[in-house]
């Protein structure tokens, strides 16, 4: 049922933009997949590659093995759920569902029980009969995934289908999305700008930015040992701190920055004398009192911010300010504006990057 | 000559089609040509009822008879047979006819058709005055003070006489002004008169006819104009002490523009290409250079003068739309909505 | 109602004055347009009285007592009828082409190029800004030379007065119907066909499944607007038809020739069947409302 699909060398250019740079990837067989980057980095024309809306400018798409060079979408094993939905306003919920098999020459007696089928695992079994503009934005939601489901597609797709929802619905969509994917087994590619759902729903996830593919890897993996500074700023909140690197052994290096010397991990190969950037995530941060740290941060408070089960401390940083998130114990002391603090990490929970592109601004 | 026509016209047909699927959405695609894009995008079924549709509209219906037309005009009135024939020539004739008479006349110039040419631009210059004052105070109205009741009343009252037949409403205007008429009766029976008047030949039952005739082009132009201005702009304009009067010249006319270069370009295009009204409310002694034209393919049988008239007509209805846009600083798209 | 607020102490002998002149000055609008009104109805009500009038000139006075007998003459009358007839195929053949040209138009100007688009718009919107004589004028020479350089028989299209007719008529009632369909396209949302293709349309299912049903409103009314205009129009017609006639180049004709309470008669029966329409559309719009709400 489902497949795998190929992405070889992919480029797209509109007119002189680069809107898709040298991507290369292999999304597998059943694999729910997503697409993480910031707005305008090209996700969605992807995504409309992969369906057929756009033709690449240089390299080719593989769906189970096959390039899909020439075919257009209507001839393609996929289905694309719309940022917008485009559910066919004039038509039921049912035969919206529906419409995939009708173009197909599908029965009226099959295609009513393809519908049912569907609308019962949407939870909205009696409910076939009304306009779409009847549901609420939740349902609608469903009934879009249900219609696309219909036409049996190997691979799923969707651009950001959740964007429109409130908020609890849409932690809510991403449980039944990924109850939904199990269920029927196929290949799903996801795209969204929320990092939130990329890392809850994900097998694998694709960081974009510009066009480029940063990395491609597991939740964990991604959030743990981000390949490129803008990984490693854009997935969760982490502090930057500039540096030029002193010294590498054992997978460790030392970086010369504004607060002194400071050691982290080193997972990309840096030499002596390479320009690099520490990042620390806020929670692996602490009051140096409070520990043994073999890292220390000298500066000074800029802001203290109470959360209930966290507070944060903003402290002057080289560039913009460190944050420190520090779990409620009752013990955390008051500091006024302007004092100075000292702060502390392990080396281990640090990774030092190249310096590069940073998704702040 | 007329051999000439097909091939240079089939060449901008071409020249435009090909340039038109060239251009086809050039920024929009990343790759493949214009022209495979834009069958990829509608299929070979809706791409060829596009293509023919358009082809047999805008070429086969705008733009080569317009062009047969204006060659058609320099031409002499020949017989079919002699079409084609060494005696099928250009010439500019036809035009020199129209300023300067037949060249056996006495007259400098062909007074009769000049004047009847200026009395019609003339007469259809005050038409469109006389509905643009009719008009503005109901639009105002319509657009500004009614409730949505009434003014869906209105609206409906003020295009219901539009659907009967143009040749009718000419007929009711000489209804009443006829000699046996209901304003002569009327007059006549109050005493204030004791002869018929002839309204007709004082060309007053045209006048009424014409402006009854466009009333509606005028009308919704302007309410469309007024309606999108925001009442609170009026009384704000009121609150700084602006005299009523002075709230329309400074406020609501400048900003109902486009409404009011849209309802004067129609009224004087289909007034100075007026037929009907002036053949049955026109003078016996004054014509409409429509009605000269008419003569030209009717009983004067001549038709490369009457469509070297008609392209005048035809200038001078684009030189208007041109002016209009000038004056009132608004584009092609705003006239026509 | 007023969002703006004077802050200049209130003129009180002023004020009195100025709220006397506004109660004049509506009045006066009041009166203005009972005027407008009454010259918009008052020659269609006094052409209908002399229908039912037995005078043999079409007047009011004097009144010569009730009759029927214009009607009677009206549909014993073959040339009205043969004109009422002919008008009716026009009519149709008009709707035939203006609606899928002024659809085919509206569809291409999305999606040509935007250089291009302006010149476009110009080309297919001028018809409207054309005098109708001229495109009668113009159609009729072009077809009569095409008919002419194609060695066409005289019983072919190029010289038959309907077709002519047609011609001339959809190649200006195109461009309304295409200003009809803009404005519904310009509501659309053209992910849907993108959608339908998605899911495995053809362009042709996209076409007719998604796109037509959206656009029937647009359609039916194109159709209905495409085909009364083509029934009343006269100024192209009356070049185009040459040996044929229309229900309006008769109506024409009678009138210039000598008039007679019959064309009253017509024009009766005309603006009936117009609030029979009117009343028809207004009634339908609000069940149309009515239905939505309950909906
Ligand atoms: N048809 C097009 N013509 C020209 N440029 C385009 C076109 N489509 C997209 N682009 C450009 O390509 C870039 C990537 O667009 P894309 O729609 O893929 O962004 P995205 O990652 O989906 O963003 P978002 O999260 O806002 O949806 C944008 O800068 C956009 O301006
Ligand atoms: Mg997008």
């Amino acid at each position: 049922m489902s497949a795998n699909v190929e992405l070889e060398n992919l480029n797209i250019r509109f007119g002189d933009f680069h809107a898709v740079k040298d991507v290369n990837l292999n999304i597998r067989d059943g694999e729910f997949f997503s697409f993480l980057g910031p707005s305008g980095c090209g996700k969605t024309t992807i995504l409309r590659a992969v369906s057929g809306f756009n033709d690449p400018t240089e390299g080719a798409i593989y769906i189970g093995g096959e390039n899909m060079l020439g075919s257009g979408p209507n001839e393609r094993p996929t289905a694309l759920v719309f940022q917008s939905l485009a559910l066919f306003p004039l038509m039921s919920v049912a035969d919206n569902i529906s419409f995939g098999l009708k173009v197909r020459g599908v029965g009226k007696v099959q295609r009513r029980k393809k519908a049912d089928e569907l609308l019962e695992m949407i939870a909205l079994s009696d409910q076939g009969d009304k306009l779409p503009s009847e549901l609420s934005g939740g349902q609608r939601q469903r009934v879009a995934i249900a219609r696309a489901l219909a036409v049996e597609p190997k691979v799923l797709l969707l651009d950001e289908p959740l964007s429109a929802l409130d908020l609890k619905l849409r932690e809510h969509m991403r449980t039944e999305l990924r109850r939904i994917q199990q269920r029927v087994g196929i290949t799903f590619i996801y795209i969204t700008h929320d990092q939130g759902e990329a890392l809850t729903m994900s097998d694998r996830i694709a960081v974009m930015s510009h066009g480029v593919m940063q990395q491609v890897g597991s939740a964990q993996d991604i959030y743990d040992n981000p390949a490129t500074s803008f990984v490693a700023s854009f997935v969760g909140e982490n502090n930057p701190i500039n540096g030029t690197v002193i010294a590498a052994e054992e997978g460790y290096v030392s970086l010369k920055t504004d607060f002194g010397e400071l050691r982290g991990r080193n997972e990309r190969g840096l030499q002596p004398g390479d320009r690099a950037t520490l990042f620390i995530r806020p929670q692996n941060l602490c009051l140096s009192e409070r520990g043994d740290f073999d890292n220390c941060i000298q500066t000074t408070v800029n802001d203290q911010e109470f959360e209930g089960e966290f507070e944060h401390l903003y402290l002057a940083g080289d560039s913009r300010n460190l944050v420190v998130s520090l779990i409620n114990d009752g013990a955390i002391p008051q500091f006024s504006n302007g004092s100075p603090i000292s702060v502390g990490f392990h080396s281990d929970r640090a990774v030092v990057l190249p310096a590069g592109e940073m998704a702040y601004e | 000559m007329n051999n000439l026509l097909l091939p240079i016209a089939s060449l901008i047909g071409a020249g435009l089609v090909i340039l038109g699927l060239m251009f086809y959405r050039r920024s929009q695609h990343a790759t493949g040509s214009g022209f495979g894009h834009f069958l990829r995008r509608n299929g070979v079924f809706v791409s060829s009822y596009l293509i023919l549709s358009l082809l047999g509209w805008i070429f086969f219906m705008i733009i080569l008879p317009q062009l047969y037309m204006v060659d058609f005009s320099f031409s002499h009135n020949l017989p079919p047979s002699k079409i084609g024939g060494p005696e099928d020539v250009y010439t500019t004739q036809n035009y020199e006819y129209l300023l300067f008479g037949s060249p056996g006349s006495e007259d400098a110039f062909n007074w009769l058709h000049l004047k009847v040419f200026l009395r019609t631009i003339l007469a259809a210059v005050v038409v469109t005055i006389i509905d643009l004052a009719l008009c503005y105070p109901v639009a105002y109205y319509m657009a500004q003070s009614a409730s949505s009741g009434k003014l869906r009343m209105m609206a409906l009252c003020l295009l219901l006489p539009f659907w009967v037949n143009e040749i009718l409403r000419a007929f009711a205007f000489r209804i009443l002004f006829g000699s046996g008429g209901v304003f002569n009766n009327v007059l006549m029976g109050m005493g204030l008169i004791d002869q018929p008047v002839d309204f007709i030949r004082a060309d007053v039952g045209l006048y009424a006819g014409l402006s009854y005739a466009y009333l509606l082009l005028m009308i919704f132009p302007l309410y469309n104009a007024i309606e999108s201005l925001d009442h609170s702009q009026i009384e704000a304009a009121k609150d700084l002490g602006c005299p009523w009067w002075r709230v329309h010249f400074e406020v609501v006319m400048p900003f109902a523009k486009p409404g009011i270069a849209s309802g004067c370009t129609m009224v004087f295009m289909l007034s100075c290409g007026a037929l009907a009204a002036p053949q049955i409310l026109g003078g016996p002694s004054s014509l409409w250079f429509t009605q000269i034209i008419y003569q030209w393919f009717n009983t004067g049988g001549n038709w490369p003068l009457g469509a070297a008239y008609a392209l005048v007509l035809l200038v001078v209805c684009i030189i208007f739309v041109m002016a209009v846009m000038r004056l009132f600083k608004v584009s092609f798209g705003e006239i026509i909505k | 109602m007023s969002s703006v607020q004077t802050t200049l102490p209130p003129q009180t002998g002023q004020h009195g004055f100025r709220l006397r002149s506004t109660h004049v000055r509506q009045f006066m609008m009041g009166f203005y347009i009972l005027i407008f009104f009454a010259y918009l109805f008052g020659p269609l009500v006094m052409m209908s009285a002399t229908a039912f009038n037995d005078n043999t000139y079409p007047q009011v006075a004097p009144w010569n007592g009730f009759t029927l007998k214009w009607f009677e003459e009206l549909i014993t009358d073959s040339f009205m009828v043969e004109g009422f007839i002919n008008s009716l195929v026009i009519g149709a053949g008009v709707v035939c082409l203006a609606v899928p040209f002024g659809l085919a138009g509206a569809l291409m100007l999305s999606q040509i190029h935007h250089k291009v688009r302006s010149i476009y718009y110009v080309i297919v919107v001028s018809p409207i800004l054309t005098p109708g004589v001229i495109i009668g004028i113009s159609t009729l020479v072009f077809w009569d030379w095409m008919g002419l350089m194609l060695d066409a028989d005289f019983e072919s299209p190029f010289y038959n007065g309907i077709w002519l007719t047609i011609i001339g008529q959809a190649t200006f009632i195109s461009s309304y119907t295409l200003l009809i369909f803009l404005a519904r396209l310009q509501r659309f949302d053209s992910t849907l066909e993108e959608a339908a293709l998605d899911l495995g349309a053809s362009h042709v299912q996209v076409f007719w499944q998604v796109l037509v049903p959206f656009l029937k409103p647009a359609l039916i009314s194109a159709a209905v607007l495409a085909f009364l205009t083509s029934f009343e129009n006269y100024n192209t017609t009356v070049f185009t038809i040459q040996a044929e006639s229309t229900l309006t180049t008769v109506l024409a004709s009678k009138v210039r020739l000598g008039i007679t309470p019959a064309v009253s008669a017509l024009a009766v029966l005309i603006i009936s069947l117009t609030l029979v329409g009117a009343a028809v559309h207004e009634v339908l719009r609000r069940r149309e409302r009515t239905e939505v709400k309950v909906g």
